[in-house]
């Protein structure tokens, strides 16, 4: 049996959820959208489980945007495959009038409801008390108290859930339908076997929203609602009207209110005083965003130096434990290496997904949204860009996903557009190693790092690349769309650490099962391209340098064999094929192989040049490749290949560059056409050549 | 008058709307005819607005929507 939260935004239905579904739940997409599908399973008493869904939070079954489409979807679409065989509708007690809205709707769309009450302690706090018995009567459907905070009245649910779940009903209150349109609605409601009139009046109403419908039906619907000169916006205005009304009429008997002042909204307001404060509010954002970066950077070090040692240990181990073969050699060499590369990120990504969901969980993110949103409108974006723009400084994938929650298309066309130029995570180690290269470990005025600061300055250079691609796509992008920026802002909260955890938890799963198929498989194949090569050239590597360079020792001899079959290798002449384009640049055919493999995915570069300098050694320590990197010459000109500008250009080149094949593929499925991916990709590379280019030439 | 000329911490109450989409958004937001309209904070460059409605919630707008709110 599948049952279905909705409910408000900020009414605490993830809370229900999660207690409800524990660690047995799964994020996926609704068909054909890419909005998080939250999907978890409950077991309701010995011997059954039900699936939960929740539903994105809505206001009402109207959608302003690409969520609340989904409930609307979701709930008039029989054949939904997430159509839901009982709705539980998640209120907020201390805001029952508005809450009350959604829950008729829900309800007069047939589908059998439980009414949760949820947050009564706030509501008794401001003198609200509820007679639950009599509201149960009034609305005909079980009522339960909830506290989905603290986890008290889950079992009550439960149950009410278990008992209903035997007999399903439907209340059998009149479903509120004018008398001119009640039989047209009755006319489609037999005509699609519907539910109830409410349902088909659905279908005349927002017949242009409800995808699932053949162009054939709309077309027909969308002329029946021209005979009836029917004005679809007027009827939305009356129907909200009469629902608030009749809502009036069923409160006035179950509700008493004791006016006492209202101290959640209150704090509120007095800690607002301070966080939109037109000088503190800046200052204090940017101080925390001061401490992210610091925490991410510092913090994660250690459990990331921990993972890297122990996969050092790890692959030592096989190598003197395994038989040397072939086999062993991609084992080591290839897979565990790129299973680390994989692994290593997981700190870095849990601390940004805990600070991201700890912002959002207070509620303070929709204060940045408050505070960003005027300094960045002139930039195409719009302040609820912020969110996306924050969480791509982890990772753009999620990041883009978030943009939905743009109501405006061209807003979140631009916000998708720009948001893989925020530097993420997987770019750091990229910079990390680059930067440790080049900027010299000593510190300005004896306090920052100047390490720390180039790497501030790149972030910063992604930032304001956003900005100013944003003001760009905001020039050439036209659109006559009116978008609204309202938004309902939470009252401040403690995090719920449970959902923090959740989050990180699910985050990480992700990347690790997503993103690590492709960097595991990249490193696999970029191990064979670079252990075999085509003809003489490759497996004559070994005989040339014995016969010309017999004058060296042993491991000199071994070297220059190894990076003579490199040269000779698949990836070697892959690497050499591209080397005209990015010699301007001042990248050798090495680090050409490094830029293809890391089109995939950034992160790739550190593993295909820590995987091109370990051939042939048996030492893949960072150390040593940095001393390795340093030491490396250029075979025509003598001259070191990773040169200040050679550096300085890649560390651009990287901030630019649109190098993740997962970005290319969320972008297409959020707009649904491979236009803006592919305009997305040229630009982005465009913009990295040639800054590359230009810091290169000026740095020379 | 509208939420617009609200100074803050001055309140009003809602009248009418001039924008029919956004009133329909308001209206599911509970801003009916007749609720208590409080400016709790403009932001720091004058947009946009943070406001209290009906002594229930808050909510935040720009300032061209808080325009389109008609106030006694």
């Amino acid at each position: 049996m599948k049952v279905a939260l909705i409910g408000n935004p900020n009414c605490g239905k993830s809370s229900l959820f999660n207690h409800l579904t524990g660690l047995r739940q799964k994020i996926g997409n609704f068909p054909g959208v890419t909005v998080d599908k939250k999907v978890g399973f409950c077991r309701i008493n010995n011997t059954t489980d039900i699936e939960v869904i929740d539903l994105p939070g809505t206001y009402s079954i109207y959608p302003n945007s690409l969520d609340e489409q989904v409930v609307l979807e979701v709930l008039t679409n029989q054949n939904h495959p997430d159509f839901p065989d009982m709705a539980v509708v998640v209120v907020d007690s201390s805001n029952l009038k508005r809450n009350l809205l959604l829950f008729e709707e829900v309800n007069d769309l047939g589908i059998p409801t439980i009414l949760a009450l949820n947050m009564l302690d706030v509501a008794n706090e401001i003198g609200i008390t509820i007679n639950t018995p009599k509201l149960e009567k009034i609305l005909g459907v079980p009522v339960v108290e909830l506290n989905a905070r603290e986890g008290i009245g889950i079992e009550g649910l439960k149950l009410i859930v278990f008992k209903n779940a035997e007999s399903l009903q439907v209340h059998k209150n009149k479903e509120l339908i004018r008398t001119e349109y009640q039989f047209a609605s009755e006319y489609i409601k037999n005509k699609f076997g519907l539910k109830t009139s409410y349902v088909g009046l659905q279908y005349l109403v927002q017949n242009e929203k409800l995808s699932f419908l053949n162009p054939k039906d709309r077309s027909y619907l969308s002329k029946m609602a021209e005979d009836l000169k029917f004005d679809s916006d007027k009827f939305q205005a009356d129907e909200v009207i009469e629902r608030y009304s009749d809502i009036d009429r069923s409160l006035e008997q179950v509700i008493e209110i004791e006016e006492k002042k209202n101290k959640t909204l209150t704090l509120s307001q007095k800690i607002d005083d301070i966080l939109i404060h037109k000088v503190w509010g800046y200052v204090i954002f940017l101080g925390i965003l001061f401490l992210i970066f610091q925490s991410v950077f510092s913090l994660a070090n250690y459990p990331m130096d921990l993972i890297d040692a122990g996969v050092a240990v790890l692959n030592d181990f096989l190598k003197t434990f395994l038989p040397e073969s072939k086999l062993t050699d991609l084992l080591t060499d290839g897979l565990i290496v790129g299973i680390g590369g994989v692994l290593i990120f997981i700190p870095q990504i849990a601390f940004l997904f805990a600070f991201i969901s700890i912002l959002e969980e207070s509620g303070y993110m929709a204060r940045v949204v408050v505070l960003m949103d005027k300094v960045i409108r002139r930039f195409g974006l719009s302040g609820k860009s912020v969110v996306p723009l924050i969480s791509s400084m982890a990772c753009a994938v999620p990041a883009i996903m978030s943009a939905r929650t743009i109501g405006n298309w061209k807003d979140r066309l631009v916000t998708i557009m720009v948001t893989p130029l925020m530097s993420c995570s997987a770019r750091l180690p990229i910079y990390t190693i680059l930067i440790a290269l080049v900027v010299p470990d000593q510190k300005l005025w004896g306090l920052f790092g100047f390490q720390g600061l180039a790497l501030m300055g790149l972030y910063l250079l992604g930032f304001l690349s956003v900005l100013l691609a944003g003001w760009v796509m905001k020039t050439l992008l036209k659109t006559t769309e009116r978008s609204y920026f309202v938004m309902e802002l939470p009252t401040y909260k403690k995090p719920r650490w449970n959902h923090v955890a959740y989050t990180i938890y699910e985050k990480v799963k992700t990347f690790v099962f997503e993103a690590g198929k492709v960097i595991v498989a990249i490193s696999i194949i970029l191990w064979v391209m670079a252990s075999y090569g085509p003809g003489e050239g490759f497996s004559g590597a070994e005989q040339r340098i014995k016969t010309n360079f017999s004058n060296l020792t042993e491991n000199e001899i071994q070297n220059k064999i190894a990076s003579e079959k490199l040269q000779n290798s698949y990836a070697g002449i892959f690497g050499k094929f591209i080397e005209p384009v990015i010699k301007p640049l001042g990248y050798d055919w090495k680090i050409g192989i490094a830029l293809i493999t890391s089109f995939a995915a950034r992160e790739v570069f550190v593993g295909t040049i820590s995987t091109i300098y370990s051939i042939g050694a048996d030492d893949s320590d960072e150390s040593t490749i940095k001393s390795r990197l340093k030491n490396e010459v250029n075979d025509e000109t003598g001259l070191p290949v990773f040169s200040v500008a050679t550096s300085y250009s890649l560390l651009i080149f990287y901030v630019f560059a649109m190098m993740c094949m997962s970005t290319i593929a969320v972008v297409y499925r959020e707009t649904k056409s491979w236009k803006w991916p592919l305009i997305q990709l040229a630009y982005m590379s465009v913009l990295a050549y040639v800054s590359a280019f230009f810091v290169y030439w000026v740095l020379k | 008058m509208t939420v617009a000329d609200l100074k803050e911490g001055e309140k009003g109450k809602i009248v009418s709307f001039t924008n029919n989409k956004l009133a329909l958004k308001l209206l599911e937001m509970g801003c009916l005819p007749g609720t208590e309209v409080k400016l709790d904070h403009k932001a720091p460059l004058g947009c946009p607005y943070c406001l209290t409605i009906g002594d229930n919630y808050q909510l935040s707008l720009r300032k061209s929507e808080a325009e389109t709110i008609l106030l006694t």
